[in-house]
């Protein structure tokens, strides 16, 4: 527990939020960011949603496969086991949640069910894998991605919210010039390349 | 016999997954830098649709229906798990361009949909069909764009040179923003025309699990949101 332990885990954040956005470099979460990003509301709801499930999900993951499957050298069945804990996860924190807490349950109720299968939640515990990260690593990388997710949904959110007021060409209504803003958003976040 | 070959056809053309239904967008942006990537992510795609769907189709009337959502995610996590192993032995530069879009597979609305929507509620032969059709549909639409991608960004298509010498290449293209700059062309194009797509609305949305509104649909646990969406709408409305 040194000062590069912590420089390690702020490059971590730094270039999961912002170089490796999941949305706008990694393409992890594309159905969410298109879909509920016409509202500023639903899309903090989202964000905050997504942030806790990643989080969690990268806790129950790094856990089971530093502690389970590495050494009973049953590596190859991640896939098949992150899948059924993100499930499982989701389906018990809905619960939860409905259970202890009502008023956040309707604000973020109705989006714990559509990040079931959201391949954010998987990717992002694939990558805490791949790149060998402890269990802290895979919470702030996790935490970090979610929050890159969460800030590129509501910029977008924003950004719709006053386009809705412009005139647009009739061809490029709805879905085109929505992606070419978030063509436009990835290419300010690709700036963010040289930073770390 | 004319039953398999509309399926065939189905998936290749009038639903294509890619261009008229908009499914697995993830990976139709993230792995289609060039034509190459494109045939890997498209084969691997359809090996787990053909093998998910004869399976649940054969499975089908011992899953109980409440409970399909787990079955169905585990034996397409094992498909997937099957193909990421054989890549790994057979085709190691495949997996190493692919990385971990071969995992996210598990994922992909194409699979979940297909298996949902068609195999669960189909016979064996009649998911293959669909698998393969589907499955070949994706394929190419990968091929197309990883090939546009690939000429604007590199000059190359498969690795042959195919601009001339002066052509500098747009390098964008092969990067993040081009993905979805190539996409948004796309969509332009079939609300120019007036294609079917499901980005306008115009699919044909009857044989979808999700019902095809793209546009609105945020997660891929399909039927289930769609409900839940449209209730959360007449909600609304009555407020």
């Amino acid at each position: 527990m040194n000062t590069n332990y912590f420089v390690n885990l702020l490059i971590i954040l730094i270039s999961a939020a912002f170089i490796n956005n999941v949305i706008l470099s990694q393409f992890l979460g594309i159905c969410p960011f298109l879909g509920i990003s016409n509202k500023i509301k639903s899309a903090v709801g989202m964000g905050f949603a997504v942030i806790f499930v990643i989080t969690t999900a990268s806790i129950l993951c790094s856990l089971i496969f530093q502690y389970i499957l590495s050494p009973m050298e049953l590596g190859y069945l991640q896939t098949i086991v992150f899948i059924i804990v993100i499930a499982a996860l989701v389906q018990f924190v809905e619960m939860v949640v409905k259970k202890v807490s009502p008023p956040l349950y309707d604000a973020l109720g109705v989006y714990l069910p559509l990040i079931t299968t959201n391949c954010a939640v998987l990717g992002v515990a694939l990558l805490n894998v791949e790149k060998g990260f402890d269990l802290v690593e895979s919470i702030v990388n996790g935490f970090a991605s979610a929050l890159g997710f969460t800030i590129s949904i509501i910029l977008m959110a924003g950004i719709r919210e006053r386009m809705e007021h412009n005139n647009i060409p009739k061809t490029l209504k709805g879905f085109p010039i929505t992606l070419i803003t978030a063509t436009l958003m990835a290419m300010a976040f690709y700036g963010f390349a040289g930073l770390v | 016999m004319n039953k398999y070959i509309e399926r065939l056809t189905n998936g290749l053309f009038k639903e294509n997954p890619t261009f008229v239904l908009m499914l697995g967008m993830c990976p139709t942006l993230a792995v289609t830098i060039s034509a190459w990537n494109g045939v890997g992510m498209g084969l691997s795609t359809t090996v787990v649709l053909v093998a998910s769907n004869v399976i649940i189709a054969a499975l089908r009337k011992f899953i109980p229906n409440t409970v399909r959502m787990p079955y169905f995610i585990v034996v397409v996590a094992s498909m997937v798990t099957i193909v990421q192993l054989l890549l790994q032995a057979y085709f190691p530069s495949v997996n190493e361009a692919l990385g971990i879009y071969i995992p996210l597979i598990v994922v992909n609305c194409i699979i979940f949909g297909r298996v949902e929507a068609y195999a669960a509620k189909n016979k064996v032969g009649l998911s293959l069909f669909d698998g393969i059709g589907m499955g070949l549909g994706f394929t190419i639409a990968l091929i197309l764009i990883g090939s546009f991608r690939e000429v604007l960004g590199a000059g190359t298509i498969f690795g042959f040179r195919v601009m001339p010498e002066s052509f500098e290449p747009i390098t964008m293209f092969v990067k993040p923003p081009g993905a979805f700059l190539v996409l948004a062309m796309l969509t332009a194009l079939q609300n120019k025309f007036k294609l079917p797509s499901a980005t306008n609305g115009s699919a044909k949305t009857s044989a979808l699990a999700c019902g095809g509104d793209c546009a609105n649909c945020s997660g891929e646990t399909y039927s289930a949101n769609h409900e839940k969406i449209n209730s959360e709408n007449t909600k609304r409305k009555e407020d």
